[in-house]
């Protein structure tokens, strides 16, 4: 054991990334890491690039500048859908579920990329795809339907939930993905006090029971403090500070994006 | 009852004009599958059923192959031309306004036409009966064969077509594909290959029903425009719906064979057309079609 203070070890890295539509700036330099089995969250008001930088991660979005490493390896080139097989999954602001499908078709779909899709193969349902397709069912059933709590919605069709129980489906989905990074925009954003407090639990369990790095974006300040283990802040595309939550709260440049000029003089 | 009315001659008119409203739902499908998948309505639908027709009776009658293998050949063929559009036609055009896109497809229909005249000429051929001829009798109501086997062919389709959206992962990532693409993209689904496959499937159900309405009538160029008599079908099923497709193509079907038979064969084409616009005029939508909302 060497006594130094070791590098975190990054699973997703975030580094010197550029990002312009047009004239807007909507990410200038912003580096930032993912630490393995643990919580980071981004915050910021809003328009700061907290969806940009996830759009970026995903692969959505093709930053000008900067390089984007997934377990030291660089993944910019990667196509979104090739990232989804590597690992990186997420969630929508807006809830973005297949509206005319059932509950259980869309975590399934979540375990596409993971299996050979062979349109004929899948099409009868014989010998291979069948073993796989029954693998998959079961492994959703024990580890996303009845760990997230949604046994009795599956076969609901998902635009007749109410919209806490459609962001657990969606976070289940995501779940289905088996990721290692799990990428969630605004998981409690509308939701009552017993949602949130369901979510957060669902949060931790995923990161403490599973290993899974959770990246999360949230105006929920509460939520931030009490599950993040790193907090980034951005502010008009830029990192004006990261570190442990209670470390984040008290430096002046959040607190001036936040609450704006006066009350950081007031705070200094 | 001497009233003279003949309903013999109404239930066989009515019986004929829903079986043949199976195929019109055939090539129907082949419209809603790349309008829900793609969102683009192919106005070359009726040159993919031309394309198939020539490439079977190539195959079959000219190269003298078995029944079997002049149909592989004409799928593989058909494939394989519907793909090639989607990659250098539709895929640059991602993006680009319906009209665009619209016209693409009938400059693509343009050029299928000319070019099918330019290689097979511009005359009739009589395609080989790949449907048994029997015809069946339903107490005094005579069914002909081509009919009744070309219906249930569709149905067959139609049917698997059904299970492979609701049942199969492949058939589910393309639903999920075509309802929101970029979702679909980030979740790890290959949208353009889902676009592709869509796009290949329409061919071949066009390959498909080029082959058997060549064979109820015959083989020319003309056969390219019989495609457009369907859009009467989709436009009152609507035009992203399977369902839609089905109960308008047996409506339509009806109401062309009833109108034939009692006013006479020059009005086949303009009464469903009138009927449509009617039910339109109720329901703007067509029958099955998604209602759009929008916000402003």
């Amino acid at each position: 054991m060497d006594g130094s203070i070791s590098r975190p070890e990054w699973l997703l890295e975030a580094e010197d990334l550029h990002l312009a539509f047009g004239g807007i700036q909507a990410l200038s330099g912003v580096s930032l890491g993912v630490e393995k089995g643990r919580i980071s969250a981004v915050i910021g008001p809003n328009g700061a690039g907290k969806t940009s930088l996830f759009n970026t991660l995903s692969g959505f979005y093709r930053p000008q500048r900067g390089r984007i490493l997934l377990e030291g390896r660089d993944i910019s080139a990667v196509s979104p859908d090739r990232r989804a097989a590597l690992g990186l999954a997420r969630t929508f602001q807006n809830v973005a579920l297949f509206r005319g499908m059932t509950v259980l078709d869309n975590i399934k779909l979540g375990g596409h990329s993971r299996l050979r899709a062979h349109p004929l193969s899948a099409m009868f349902y014989f010998g291979a795809a069948r073993s796989e397709e029954m693998a998959l069912r079961h492994e959703i059933e024990r580890e996303v339907i009845d760990f997230l709590e949604i046994d009795h919605i599956r076969h609901l069709p998902v635009a007749s939930l109410p919209y806490g129980l459609q962001k657990r489906v969606e976070l289940a989905r995501a779940l289905a993905m088996r990721p290692r990074v799990l990428m969630l925009d605004e998981p409690v954003a509308g939701m009552n006090r017993e949602e949130t407090e369901d979510m957060a639990r669902f949060i931790l369990d995923i990161q403490e029971e599973r290993g899974i790095s959770v990246l999360l974006i949230e105006h929920d300040m509460g939520l931030v403090m009490d599950i993040a283990h790193h907090v980034a802040v951005l502010s008009f595309g830029r990192l004006i500070g990261q570190g442990a939550p209670a470390q984040v709260r008290a430096q002046p440049e959040v607190i001036k994006a936040y609450l704006g000029e006066s009350a950081s003089r007031r705070a200094a | 009852m001497s009233g003279g009315f003949d309903w013999i001659a109404l239930v066989e008119f009515a019986a004929i004009g829903l079986l043949s409203g199976g195929l019109l739902a055939l090539i129907a499908l082949g419209f809603v599958l790349i309008y829900k998948g793609t969102g683009v309505i192919n106005f070359a639908m009726g040159e993919f059923m031309m394309l198939g027709a020539y490439f079977f009776y190539t195959a079959r009658v000219m190269w003298s192959l078995p029944d079997w293998l002049a149909l592989m050949l004409t799928f593989a063929g058909v494939a394989s031309c519907a793909a090639l559009v989607e990659r250098w036609l539709l895929r640059p055009l991602a993006g680009q306004s319906v009209i665009a896109v619209l016209m693409a497809t009938i400059g693509l229909a343009s050029a299928l036409h000319g070019a099918v005249d330019a290689i097979w000429g511009g005359q009739n051929y009589n395609m080989p009966q790949i449907l048994p001829r029997t015809p069946l009798l339903l107490g005094d109501v005579l069914v002909p064969g081509k009919v009744l086997w070309s219906f249930l062919l569709a149905a067959l389709v139609i049917g698997l077509f059904s299970v492979y959206f609701r049942r199969s992962r492949t058939g589910v990532a393309m639903r999920a594909a075509a309802s929101d693409p970029v979702t679909a993209y980030l979740m790890g689904i290959d949208v353009r290959a889902m676009q592709r496959l869509t796009w290949i499937y329409a061919g071949l159900v066009g390959a498909l029903a080029g082959i058997v309405v060549a064979s109820i009538t015959s083989l020319s160029p003309a056969l390219g425009t019989t495609a457009l008599g369907v859009l009467a079908v989709i436009i009152l099923g609507g035009l992203d719906s399977i369902v839609g497709a089905i109960v308008a193509g047996l409506i339509v079907g009806v109401l062309e064979s009833l109108t034939a038979g009692y006013l006479g064969g020059k009005v086949r084409d303009i009464v469903p057309y009138l009927v449509v616009l009617l039910i339109l005029l109720v329901r703007p939508y067509g029958l099955f079609g998604t209602r759009r909302i929008e916000r402003l």
